[in-house]
């Protein structure tokens, strides 16, 4: 038999192959296909054009986020849309108050081994799982729901070998943008990312997710995660443990290359507008002035992103001239975090906490820049005009340098405050 | 592969052009009205492109064109307003699959070479980008076969139909 990595193995089994080889093409069962409020619409188009009327994908469901609830009138449409072809097709709706599908699709429907497919650049957070999920427009994954097959060329695996534990006040997101400011923006394209080492065998489920999200920043296809303890506890907690299995590349798998990371010399660190790989440590931008901190997102908006950002807010106010906006990932973070008194810490800090949702960070509403204002935020772009405005700027950070920022009105090293 | 023949000027545009330089977040009411939001493609990079270009005009970008979103309507627009095709160095992979499924040729060769509003044609049997006003010819980089397959049958959707499902080259 021949050695495969996570990518490989479960292109593989979902192609119905014995094995398959980096270039191959093949035609795999999808297990979840998703699209949002931004991508969805065009999705049913397709899926009309395809004359499907109910889809066939085992998994499928639209997720209103980006937009929730509706700004404007012809979003509020674009949802009505959406709400009729799920009741009309047998497609799951995740409404309104439920929160960011990537964040839903690693709480409620990935599993260990799928392959997921999602109108939404992030979909490969759910590698995370130990799935192969990856982003594709809306064509495609309405061809994908509709069928339940999609076509994929096999990807070279990059290897992420990471080492350590990262130290107290650095998290996931420093480790990431220092991977990305290494690889660089377009360093991976096509590519599958797979990590691992002793590194990620310590990384709560948290990071992980982190990690994987943010492989695309990279140019990767995926990001893959073994499926191990730690995946199973997470699943248990959601109620899920009956899907998982443990799931790992095989000893001695071919990789294009190796990119390898010691989480103990990692420092919080920052990307600067207007790319990801823009990246700095935070010790060069120190009294760089921040207008707006944003804290949230598919990328940091987790319980353990809102209890990192508390725990340096608790007893302390933001800036006068810093606005700081908290937008959980989705109404199970959102339940959690108020139950443990996160949100009054947040208020007492002078934050707005938002409905979870994307919220600021796709510059719809919640949260836009004026011209030439600076935001700090935990989200995975900084690309000129992601936040609604082309004449501000964003720097992304972790949840605990946010709320450093945020303290400080300028950027901050959270270690300082700890 | 097409024997077309397109001709129209070059429209330069620098490296890590987005989808939100394509599409931006702010329109993103527009999602559901593609013509309007074919009057504002490319809108953050380059102010003046939408309401200047021709009708078969090529966008050119250097590296790693099209990165970020999956939003398809970037590469739909950027095919409403009339563009040719995009040309660059590098694209982004979603960019790149959603440009194919849905008929706008994207074009890998090295584009370096090309000045602002040089006359080009690119002859998409030969492989080839010719700028008519420096002489230079720029081959690009062969579409996969797979792509050709799809493209060839009208884009990924009338391709589903017609074979009642995929019947791409594999291997």
């Amino acid at each position: 038999m021949t050695a495969l990595t996570l990518a490989e193995k479960i292109l593989a089994a979902r192609a119905g192959l014995g094995t398959v080889v980096p270039g191959q093409i093949v035609v795999a069962a999808v297990d979840v296909a998703i699209a949002q409020d931004g991508t969805g619409p065009l999705a049913i188009e397709q899926l009309e054009a395809l004359g499907a009327a109910t889809v066939k994908a085992p998994t499928c469901v639209f997720f209103i986020d980006h937009a929730a609830p509706a700004p404007r009138s012809e979003l509020a449409n674009a949802q009505k849309t959406i709400r009729a072809f799920c009741a009309s097709s047998g497609a799951t709706l995740s409404d309104v108050e439920m929160g960011v599908c990537h964040q839903r699709v690693a709480e409620s429907y990935a599993r260990p081994g799928d392959l997921v497919i999602g109108a939404d650049s992030h979909t490969c957070m759910a590698g995370a799982l130990g799935a192969f999920a990856t982003g594709m427009g809306s064509t495609d994954v309405a061809v994908g729901m509709a069928s339940g097959q999609t076509w994929l060329r096999v990807p070279e695996t990059f290897r992420i070998e990471v080492a350590g534990v990262l130290r107290d006040g650095v998290e996931a997101k420093d480790l990431m943008l220092t991977l990305i400011g290494a690889i660089g923006a377009d360093g991976a394209t096509y590519k599958a990312l797979e990590f691992g080492g002793t590194g990620i065998d310590v990384l709560p489920m948290p990071g992980r997710f982190t990690l994987s999200n943010m492989a695309v920043e990279a140019g990767a296809k995926a990001g893959l995660m073994p499926s191990d303890d730690t995946t199973r506890e997470f699943l248990i907690g959601q109620g899920r443990e009956e899907v998982w299995r443990p799931l790992a590349a095989d000893p001695g798998a071919a990789y294009e290359s190796v990119v390898e990371s010691d989480a103990r010399a990692i420092v919080p660190m920052v990307a600067r507008p207007h790319t990801v790989d823009n990246t700095a440590p935070v010790a060069e931008l120190k009294g760089t002035r921040v207008d707006q901190v944003l804290i949230g997102t598919c990328t940091n908006g987790r319980l353990a992103d809102l209890r990192s950002a508390a725990r340096l807010l608790r007893g302390r106010r933001r800036a006068s001239h810093t606005r700081l906006i908290v937008t959980p990932a989705s109404q199970a973070v959102a339940r959690a975090a108020a139950a443990e008194g996160l949100f009054d810490v947040f208020w007492d800090a002078g934050a707005v906490v938002t409905n979870p949702g994307c919220g600021a960070c796709v510059g719809i509403h919640e949260g836009i820049l004026a011209d030439g204002e600076v935001c700090l935020s935990t989200a995975n772009r900084n690309f000129h005009g992601r936040m609604g405005n082309p004449e501000a700027s964003i720097y992304l950070a972790s949840p605990a340098t946010a709320a450093a920022t945020a303290v400080a009105g300028e950027i901050t090293d959270p270690r300082e405050l700890l | 592969m097409s024997e077309e023949l397109l001709r129209g000027k070059a429209w330069l545009f620098g490296d890590d052009i987005s989808t939100d330089h394509i599409a931006p977040g702010r329109l993103f009411h527009l999602r559901t009205d593609l013509p309007e939001l074919a009057k504002h493609v490319l809108e953050d990079a380059r102010p003046e492109f939408a309401a200047s270009l021709a009708p078969g005009d090529f966008v050119v970008g250097r590296r790693n064109f099209g990165l970020g979103s999956s939003r398809e309507h970037a590469p739909r627009i950027i095919k409403l307003a009339g563009a040719g095709a995009v040309i660059a160095q590098s694209f982004a992979r979603i960019f790149f699959r959603n440009a194919i499924n849905v008929g706008l040729p994207v074009l890998q060769c090295d584009t370096s070479g090309i000045g602002e509003q040089d006359d080009l044609e690119v002859v998409l049997i030969a492989g080839e980008v010719r700028d008519l006003t420096s002489g230079a010819v720029i081959p690009f980089v062969p579409l996969p076969p797979v792509m050709v397959t799809i493209l060839n049958d009208g884009g990924l959707v009338a391709h589903v139909k017609k074979h009642g499902g995929f019947a791409l080259p594999q291997g």
